[in-house]
């Protein structure tokens, strides 16, 4: 063998086993490899030798070349896994048992169960309607067929303003102008009236731990050819259950509300004790609810719509009542008392 | 209420039913029984009649005596007593030793010297009544060693029902209304209540009576003599002191006991003071002592039972003291009446004096009940006084008589509203078991409503599927989904958004979902020295804090932010109410649903907390209206705002809402060194501003270039006038426009701007980019705008 390609074999052998990093390494590739390489120089010298002396040197050099090249190759491979094994040394220890910075915004309570109690009528069917807070004695009271004389209009329990409205005493004063904007639908394309309408109430009361004067209530009707009481009965019983995420025991007692009849209050078992009887529900085994009922013809009358052709169901839930039963809040007043401290808890909760 | 089971049984026989069961029936098919019952007289055992067979002084004590008594088991027993009405021959209730008294137990014992065995009791004792005078004086003939509860009817079940739940319910308001209930849920048969026959006195002479206002719609009166009795029987007692009632009199007892069995409230005069009975109002107001001693102010409403002109009692609520019985009294009158419902409750109102007839009266009372009230008082009273005379006719003027109520209805009716199969014969049972007239023909019903429920509980059809349904029992229902079909529905666009709102500015910028009240806060905002502007008022609010509706929610929120400045350094709230900006030309309130934000931060300058602001607004109408907000800076005319940088916000031609800045002597009084800024959205010109759709922008196959100017802006101008030099620049290929840099000093205020240029059909050449933005150039220069 030629003794420069055994000098340049060796030379090269040398200098890789000093070699710490691929730039070096890189460096050294160029030194021999590279056009203007040792090896490559080699090559270019071949041009004065014979024909005979060419075959044989080539073949030397391109042995040489070949065996360059793969202990180049392979020194690359060992110094690529030393660099990652260097970067995985020096990967320091994270602790994540650290506390978190929990940073995020937060809901009201009542937006999240009037948000799941929307999500279940929505997927029945059911339109969400808004409606304003300040409304007229028509739409509050004689609308739903309750008479001037009824308790609920005194004083002590309606706040009336100086124009001569009122602040709404529950979501049943939208019932009257939701049957007026859907009736002619039903009437005359044949849609039946399936719509819930959540909103703010307010009663003239002193307030303490367990009574606001301003709460939440989420209203509900259905109004159609063939509604009845077993029906009434069903979605109450499957709302429930789906608020509260297990079967739900309802029943239903008699009621009086003057834009119902047949009414209803709806108790269900207690929550807390399933029903054997705790301190929550006065060792009864039952909560009250939620009155409910067959939707008075006379309100049915004054919505437009012929009470000897169409029927219905409306319920009035309290949805401050069942966010504090569905988060334990005890001070009804925390609920509108604007404190973060309390207020910030509550994320989302579909 | 409180009702006893005993007097419900006068009235049905209930015998062999579980009687706990039946109530809890009556709760669920009736009217709302509370949890706790009371097992009277389940608690006292071993309390017999024994006769005092001497008293003797004791030696020491003036109070005590020793005595003797015979309980019946052959031997005279030393009992200690300290009652003063102890006499040899009386007979009383003794304690034996073993004897229970609720949580005592009766054991031998020394008292000042001596061995008692047993114990006296009084009524209170033993728990009939609140009287603990002295010893009970058994005056009926039974013989000593008898049980107690042999003698009376101690034993009963007493049970209270909620009021509110008979609201609607005259007949409820009595024994005899519930035996019906309790007749009609468990099949038996309610019996008819004893009365005397009245027409055995018509001979008699009439009362001087007349009803002159209709608001007296019935009045029934007699008059009797000659009562003897002082003192109610002992059962009698007992009845009306586990309902709640004292016991005062006979007389009084009586018309107490008569509204708690019939339901009818009834009122006994002095007939001297009464001789010209005349129902009316007068024209003035005065003053009138009720029978309770309180004067009360009687105005031109009220209806006033009268002698003549004299007012004698306050009609349907209480009589006067004038015209009580009293000790010399020896001739009464009798008053049953029926009068307006809404009168009384707006009379009881007013003199701010409600009683247990006014309550009743308020129902709308059955009319037909008055001359069967009288009845059955005559019947008791000579029951228990054998010596009373009636010295009058009936006198009775039936004014303003009730409407009958008649309903016809049939079978498909019925299933309608129930949903289940409820037999013919069930429904006619059910209906005849409350007292309804039922004639059924082919299942075609028509039905007469009794008069106790006609005055204004059941009027129309669909009161009677109540009365069918309540004694079916509701847990009896089968239980179905509706047949509706179904068709898509589609939600409210304003609650929509409020919702996707929400969940931005929860999710992304965790702000805080805060409520508050309607009004103002009046107190809270003095402290914040903001004064309340006025607005719409509550006419009636307990407080004067909350008299006044808010017309933003922005000085509500700067108040919560003030309670929450611990809370955390950097923070913001928010909530989506309602506001009241006023009246309008209709007179109705002018009320706006709007978003309010509010942000608080100790830490951030007040050009980043605007613009955080800004960023979060303008997010919000990318991303909900995929559209761009612009905004015009104004004046405020609100003093808890800061004048400069109140800005007016736009979306298109549509302003929806505005943003600011806390005024500095507001925000001191938030916190000395916090920045507070603040915006309001009305959610109805949020909604309806133009809502642009989602435009698609394939992204180019061309490399895209970017062009930077830094540019030094004069003190003042706005970034807008800037844009508007390139809004016509090269506008198929100039896709975007943003700063990248800014540089400010005390004096210059400095931008690098970047301009991104591409396009979709070739790849752009250096010239063009520089021709548009020599010309971008040129025109910053005209509105004073350099390269730097």
């Amino acid at each position: 063998m030629n003794e420069k390609i055994i000098a340049l074999q060796n030379e090269i052998n040398e200098k890789l086993s000093s070699v710490n990093d691929l730039t070096e390494l890189d460096a050294l590739r160029v030194a021999y490899l590279g056009k203007k390489g040792s090896i490559t120089a080699l090559l270019k010298g071949m041009k004065d030798l014979s024909v005979e002396e060419k075959k044989t040197f080539g073949a030397e050099v391109n042995s040489l070349k070949e065996s360059a090249t793969e202990l180049i190759e392979a020194k690359a491979s060992e110094l690529k896994a030393k660099e990652i094994e260097a970067e995985i040394n020096s990967m320091p220890i994270i602790d994540v048992t650290a506390p978190a910075d929990n940073e995020r915004g937060s809901y009201h309570p009542i937006t999240l169960v009037q948000r799941q109690c929307e999500k279940i009528f929505k997927s029945m069917g059911f339109t969400v309607e808004d409606y304003p807070e300040v409304v007229t004695d028509y739409e509050c009271f004689e609308s739903l067929n309750i008479p001037k004389h009824h308790p609920a209009r005194d004083m002590q329990d309606t706040y009336y303003l100086s124009n001569g409205q009122l602040l709404k005493t529950q979501t049943s004063a939208a019932q009257n102008a939701i049957l007026k904007k859907y009736g002619k639908n039903l009437m005359e394309n044949g849609v039946p009236i399936k719509a819930i309408f959540p909103g703010r109430c307010f009663r003239n009361e002193a307030t303490d731990a367990c009574h606001e004067n301003t709460f939440f209530q989420m209203e509900g009707m259905m109004v159609d050819k063939k509604i009845n009481i077993s029906n009434l009965i069903y979605f109450m019983k499957t709302m429930l259950s789906e608020v509260f995420q297990k079967d739900i025991k309802v029943r239903l007692r008699p009621g009086f509300f003057p834009f119902v009849e047949p009414g209803f209050e709806l108790d269900i078992s207690c929550l807390i004790c399933g029903g054997e009887g705790c301190p929550s529900c006065k060792h009864s085994g039952w909560l009250e609810l939620c009155p409910c009922g067959m939707i008075h013809p006379n309100v049915l009358k004054e919505g437009g719509i012929d009470p000897d052709e169409y029927i219905g169901f409306a319920f009035g839930l309290g949805l401050t009542r069942l966010a504090m039963m569905k988060y334990g809040v005890k001070d009804i007043r925390n609920l509108n008392s604007g404190s973060l401290k309390a207020l910030s808890q509550f994320t989302d909760d579909e | 209420m409180f009702l006893s089971m005993n007097w419900i049984q006068d009235f049905v026989d209930l015998q062999g039913l579980d009687k706990l069961e039946l109530i809890h029936k009556l709760s669920l098919s009736t009217a709302e029984v509370e949890n706790e019952i009371f097992f009277k007289g389940s608690d006292l055992s071993g309390v017999v009649v024994a006769e005092i067979k001497s008293v003797e002084d004791h030696p020491e004590s003036k109070k005590l005596h020793l005595l003797k008594v015979d309980a019946g088991d052959g031997k005279l027993t030393d009992v200690v007593c300290g009652a003063p009405n102890v006499r040899v021959g009386m007979k009383t209730a003794f304690a034996k030793v073993g004897a229970k008294l609720g949580e005592i137990e009766i054991a031998p014992r020394p008292l000042a010297g001596f061995e008692s065995f047993g114990m006296c009791c009084s009524e209170a004792e033993i728990g009939i009544s609140d009287d603990h005078s002295g010893i009970m004086d058994i005056a009926e003939n039974v013989a000593p060693g008898t049980d107690i509860k042999d003698v009376y009817a101690i034993d009963d079940i007493v049970f209270e029902v909620d009021n509110k739940s008979l609201t609607n319910r005259p007949d409820l308001w009595s024994h005899y209304g519930f035996a019906r209930e309790f007749a009609a849920l468990s099949g038996r048969e309610l019996k008819p209540l004893e009365v005397e026959d009245l027409s055995a006195y018509s001979n008699l002479k009439k009362i001087d009576m007349k009803i002159e206002d209709k608001l007296c719609q019935r009045y029934s009166c007699m008059q009797v003599e000659n009562i003897n009795r002082n003192v109610s029987p002992v059962n009698m007692r007992i009845r009306l002191f586990y309902c709640g009632m004292r016991g005062i009199n006979f007389l009084a007892d009586l018309t107490n006991y008569l509204m708690l069995e019939v339901g009818q409230p009834m009122h006994a005069f002095d007939s001297r003071k009464v001789e010209k009975i005349r129902i009316k109002r007068f024209d003035t107001p005065f003053t009138f002592t009720t029978l309770d001693g309180v004067e009360r102010n009687i105005d031109e409403n009220t209806l006033m039972i009268c002698n003549d002109n004299t007012p004698v009692a306050i009609a349907g609520i209480m009589g006067g003291l004038d015209s009580e019985i009293v000790e010399d009294t020896t001739t009464l009158t009798l008053e049953s009446a029926t009068f307006d419902a809404v009168s009384i409750r707006k009379s009881t109102v007013r003199l701010a004096h409600r009683t247990d007839a006014s309550i009743r009266y308020e129902k709308c009372l059955d009319p037909e009940m008055t001359t069967l009230a009288i009845a059955r008082f005559i019947n008791l009273l000579k029951k228990y006084d054998g010596g009373v005379q009636v010295v009058s006719a009936l006198t009775d003027e039936y004014a303003y008589k009730y409407d009958t109520v008649n309903l016809s209805f049939d079978k498909n009716f019925v299933d309608r509203y129930t949903g289940i199969e409820i037999s013919n014969e069930q429904i006619v049972k059910t209906l005849t078991d409350l007292g309804f007239g039922v004639e059924l023909e082919n299942d075609n019903f028509s039905v007469t409503v009794p008069s106790w429920r006609a005055t204004k509980d059941v009027t129309i059809k669909a009161d009677i599927i109540e009365e069918i349904t309540r004694i079916y029992g509701y847990d009896n229902f089968e239980i179905s989904t509706t047949l509706s079909p179904l068709y898509p529905v589609r939600g409210d666009a304003i609650k929509t958004n409020e919702d996707r709102l929400k969940d931005l500015l929860v999710k992304k910028y965790n702000l805080h979902e805060l409520h508050s009240y309607l009004w103002a806060y009046t107190d809270e905002l003095k402290a914040l020295g903001i004064e309340v502007e006025d607005n719409v008022k509550l006419l009636n609010a307990t407080n004067p804090n909350i008299e006044t509706l808010r017309n933003s929610i922005i000085p509500t929120q700067l108040c919560q932010v003030k309670i929450n400045t611990g809370y955390s350094g950097d923070f913001g709230i928010f909530e989506v109410g309602r506001v009241i900006k006023g009246i309008k030309e209709d007179g109705l309130c002018h009320e706006k649903k709007v978003l309010t934000i509010t942000l608080f931060s100790k830490t951030k300058d007040i050009k980043t907390l605007y613009l955080e602001l800004r960023n979060m607004l303008s997010v919000a109408a990318s991303d909900i209206k995929h559209n761009t907000l612009s905004f015009k800076c104004s004046d405020t005319d609100k003093a808890y705002i800061h004048p400069v940088n109140f800005n007016r916000i736009f979306i298109g031609g549509n302003e929806i809402g505005f943003m600011g800045i806390a005024h500095p002597s507001v925000s001191k009084k938030i916190d000395k060194k916090a920045n507070v800024v603040f915006a309001e959205i009305d959610m109805t010109a949020f909604t309806e501003a133009e809502s642009a759709s989602i435009v698609y922008d394939e992204p180019s196959k061309f490399p895209a270039m970017t062009y930077d100017i830094s540019v030094e802006v004069p003190e003042g101008m706005l970034f807008e006038s800037l844009a508007n030099t390139w809004q016509n620049e090269g506008k198929e290929i100039l896709k975007g426009v943003k700063i990248v840099d800014t540089y400010d000093t005390d004096t210059v205020h400095s931008i690098t701007v970047r301009f991104e240029f591409s396009s979709n059909e070739r790849t752009l050449s250096s010239g063009e980019i520089q021709e548009i933005m020599d010309k971008v150039i040129a025109n910053l220069k005209e509105i004073g705008v350099n390269l730097r």
